[in-house]
């Protein structure tokens, strides 16, 4: 009997494709990795051979500086590639700027199997990044960092309009937003240049050299300065963005009587914002929510699901209901609580 | 239902008191009659819908949701109301359902048709709403904004209208008005008169002392600790004339209004919360006709029990009879504000203290005394006096103008009150957390141990925590020698190396169960900072124990 699971095999060093004999998002320095996207958890330096698309491979020489990686490989979106014995294909997840889901294929027995590692991934608008693309296959590794049924993201304008209702309520205050230096911070500055505001954003030093790459691939997200080198009074009714780690720190001290947001699916459960000292939560994310999981899990159909990272066993339980064979995998080092 | 949940939302949120006041003010000036007056009951806690078990909203959800699912979701959240509310399948179809048309249905729903009703509103309405619907149908709102603070929002909203609507004065109404306040809105609003109140078995604000240190010291000597006793006997002698001023102990209780007249009997807190429910033993004895002003406390065989006995009979919503008997409250009284239907409080201080003394003897009051006047000619001696009352459950001295009237709030310059020096301790820091608000990015909460005997030598054990006490600057200095002394971190907490010793200053310590230690402190405030003292020097937990009064 052919099987997709044969694809793919998990070990101390992550996903591994026996056929392709390479990983995918490894959590330990390999010969060779393909990686969905640049977040730190997904993309680790050390790797001799790193291969992902072009941006990707873009924000990974950024963060981690040319000698992180022996050799790079850029791989275009739905640009096919061999490796041994498998056909490696990637196409957009909409989790950030470069995101992909890897799609591996084999003949196996006289039959094309096809197998997609998802990564992190989202279903909504993101005017930073190219938009999910559901594909059919036999095996589906997806994500589950909102896998619970309470987690039902709003609208991102709804979301947005509470900022900008709340920065017209207290123009005395800087609304200082927590937020990952990857993909969200670029993703919010955008959303709230989409929703109107076209003042200059005011950035911690950290988020600089990643929004500075995202202009210069040509993500069009305004004016932005450094907070740093910015007068206490000119942020009031401002929009900040930081680490949310800065906000709770000496950091804010720098900040007229800030009001602390907190941008993440996180946000959705008042006891975590509470916890966090925001004040006003935002719930936007770059994770798909509950319904958002489901969908796409019905579209892409697939024979066998596995599901990582985040609330497995909600899910998991969810596919099994409906007739279909399903598994956790517990990939070690991934983050639960990280930027969502 | 959409505003009222949305303010819901935004207080739990707030961490600072104006901008609470001011969430307030908005929601008061733009929600309409009667939906504001529902929302100011369930803030208020003056609500009187029939409570629905949680067990029931459960049993709702578990009919619509995976069993399985649900108890995940649950375990994560780990608040049923919240839980529910984001698990609730339906999609809101958008109409909008008014707090008042919601109450209404609630308040007309029998027991049996309470659980349809809840899930056609579940159906109905978003998940923000569905939050507020169910802790308005469980009760308790638990909003971080207490009766108070939202009767100061009403008063500093009507003085944006022009009405002169001081809270004291909203709080006298307070107990002859009903949810939905609709006339008190009115008159607020500028639309009508003060709502016509009877006030015989209202709360009377209460008038309260000012600290004598405040009235000798200015704020900058305060801040620089530089109060001593000889400069306080020295500034009386200088500022004040003892025969112009009556002493009375001040008892280690809580302070009351006892109010009975033939319509009722009501005992109020100083915030005017009635807890005579907690009370039945002295609703029952105030067979007496008046308003007195006193100190709650339990007396055994006339003498008074430590305050850790009293906390036992507060707050709860019945009392056992085995409660009744070993802890019996006792009003000790201070002043006499209605002999019967007289209204005492335009006359001074000197003539009430004789009514009340008549009254008294006349009433024959059970559980009911008068606290005693101190006799004194000179601060020297009434300080000699003072310096006595730790030993009898005083928590020190109060000095009241004898041509004092009686008048809510905190007048200037009529009561003082003169606590006894506080006990102190030298204490080690052991843990700092991050404050609130302002604070939000400074280590200012503070948690300290005192020395015991352990397995392996002396150990230190968590006697308390504070956060007050500190001048700004030494904030500042604390919360960097914090960041530089660090040996581990638990999400918000930093455990810090064991070598800097606070004076910790505290009114009393008491027995705990809930404490590792077996000890409370009763306000512990941070007195000095000890930088030049080397840990080892701190005290020993015997001694904290040795300050606990039996």
């Amino acid at each position: 009997m052919v099987n997709a699971k044969a694809l793919l095999e998990l070990n101390a060093n992550g996903l591994f494709c026996p056929l392709g004999e390479f990983y995918v998002d490894p959590v330990r320095p390999v010969a060779r990795a393909v990686v969905t996207h640049a977040h730190g958890d997904h993309c680790r330096p050390g790797h001799e051979a790193l291969l992902g698309t072009p941006h990707t491979i873009e924000i990974a020489r950024t963060r981690y500086g040319p000698n992180g990686f022996s050799k790079v490989k850029e791989i275009r979106y739905n640009g096919n590639i061999r490796l041994k014995g498998v056909k490696v294909r990637l196409i957009p997840a909409g989790h950030v700027l470069g995101s992909a889901q890897v799609v591996i294929e084999a003949k196996l027995g006289g039959k094309t199997v096809r197998a997609i590692v998802s990564g992190d991934y989202k279903r909504r608008f993101d005017p930073t990044c190219e938009p999910f693309e559901p594909m059919p296959c036999d095996l589906f590794v997806t994500e589950a960092t909102f896998g619970l049924p309470v987690f039902r993201h709003p609208p991102t304008e709804k979301e947005v309009g509470k900022l900008l209702a709340s920065l017209s309520a207290f123009p005395e205050r800087a609304h200082a937003v927590g937020v990952y230096p990857l993909g969200k911070c670029q993703r919010l500055i955008a959303e709230l240049r989409r929703a109107g505001w076209d003042a200059p954003i005011y950035l911690h030093g950290s988020l600089r050299k990643l929004t500075d790459l995202y202009q210069r691939l040509g993500v069009e997200l305004g004016e932005t300065r450094d907070a740093t080198a910015s007068a206490k009074a000119e942020m009031a009714g401002q929009v900040v963005l930081a680490p949310a780690s800065a906000l709770s720190d000496k950091w804010a001290r720098r900040l007229p009587d800030p009001l602390i947001c907190g941008a993440s699916g996180w946000m959705t459960v008042r006891q975590r914002a509470k916890q966090r000292g925001v004040e006003l939560p935002l719930i936007i994310s770059d994770h798909a929510d509950w319904d958002e999981l489901r969908q796409t899990v019905e579209e892409v159909d697939p024979e066998t699901l596995w599901v990582t990272h985040g609330a497995e066993e909600a899910l998991v339980h969810w596919r099994r209901s409906q007739g279909y064979e399903a598994a956790a995998l517990s990939i070690a080092g991934r983050s639960d609580e990280g930027d969502a | 239902m959409t505003p009222f949940a949305q303010l819901l939302t935004s207080l739990v949120f707030t961490p600072s008191r104006n901008a609470k006041l001011r969430l307030l003010m908005r929601y008061f000036d733009k929600a309409p009659d009667p939906d504001r007056g529902w929302a100011l009951a369930a803030i208020a806690g003056e609500m009187d819908l029939r409570a629905v078990q949680p067990s029931v909203i459960r049993g709702l959800v578990e009919e619509r949701v995976d069993p399985v699912l649900f108890r995940l979701s649950y375990d994560y959240v780990g608040d049923l109301a919240e839980t529910v509310s984001l698990i609730w399948p339906a999609e809101p179809e958008g109409t909008s359902v008014r707090l008042s048309g919601v109450v209404d249905q609630l308040a007309a729903a029998s027991r049996s048709e309470t659980p349809a009703l809840l899930v056609r509103l579940f159906d109905q309405l978003p998940p923000e709403e569905r939050f507020a619907l169910i802790k308005l149908a469980t009760g308790g709102m638990r909003v971080g904004v207490s009766a108070r603070l939202a009767k100061t929002a009403l008063s500093e909203w009507a003085g944006e209208q022009g009405v002169d609507a001081p809270v004291e004065r909203i709080e006298e109404l307070w107990h002859g008005l009903e949810p939905p306040y609709v006339a008190l809105f009115q008159w607020l609003s500028g639309g009508g008169p003060e709502p016509d109140v009877d006030l015989s078995l209202a709360f009377r604000p209460m008038m309260l002392a000012h600290p004598i240190d405040a009235a000798l010291y200015s704020a900058d000597e305060l801040k620089a600790n530089a109060e001593s006793e000889e400069a306080t006997r020295a500034r009386l002698a200088e500022r004040l004339a003892p025969s112009d001023f009556a002493a009375e102990w001040k008892w280690d209780g809580i302070r009351v209004q006892a109010v009975a007249t033939d319509n009722g009997r009501k005992i109020y807190s100083r915030t005017g919360e009635d807890i005579g429910h907690s009370f039945p033993d002295l609703v029952e004895a105030m067979r007496w006709r008046g308003c007195v002003d006193g100190e709650l406390l339990v007396v055994r065989d006339g003498e008074v029990a430590p305050f850790s006995d009293l906390q036992k009979r507060l707050g709860r919503k019945t009392v056992s009879a085995k409660m009744l008997r070993d802890f019996p409250a006792h009003i000790r009284a201070y002043d006499l504000l209605h002999d019967g239907e007289t209204d005492l409080r335009g006359r001074p201080f000197a003539e009430r203290r004789t009514r009340l003394e008549a009254w008294a003897s006349e009433a024959e009051a059970d559980r009911l005394d008068l606290s005693g006047i101190v006799d004194f000619a000179q601060w020297d001696a009434l300080a000699e006096i003072r310096a006595g009352a730790r030993a009898a459950a005083q928590e020190g001295l109060m000095l009241k103008r004898r041509d004092a009237v009686y008048v809510g709030g905190r007048p200037i310059g009529q009561w003082f009150k003169w606590k006894r020096d506080p006990l102190t301790a030298d204490c080690v820091l052991m843990y700092a957390q991050r404050g609130h608000g302002k604070r939000s990015s400074y280590y200012s909460d503070y948690t300290f141990g005192a020395w015991r005997g352990g397995e392996d030598g002396p150990e230190l054990t968590p006697v308390g925590k504070a956060y007050s006490g500190y001048t700004d600057e030494e904030l500042l200095k604390l919360d960097r020698w914090i960041r530089n002394n660090t040996t581990d971190r638990f999400g918000p907490v930093r455990a810090v190396k064991t070598e800097l010793v606070f004076e910790v200053a505290f009114d009393a310590v008491q027995v705990s169960t809930r404490h590792k230690s077996g000890v409370a402190m009763r306000f512990p405030r941070i007195k000095r900072i000890r930088w030049d003292k080397p840990a080892h020097e701190a005290d020993r937990l015997e001694t904290l124990q040795r300050m606990i009064r039996d």
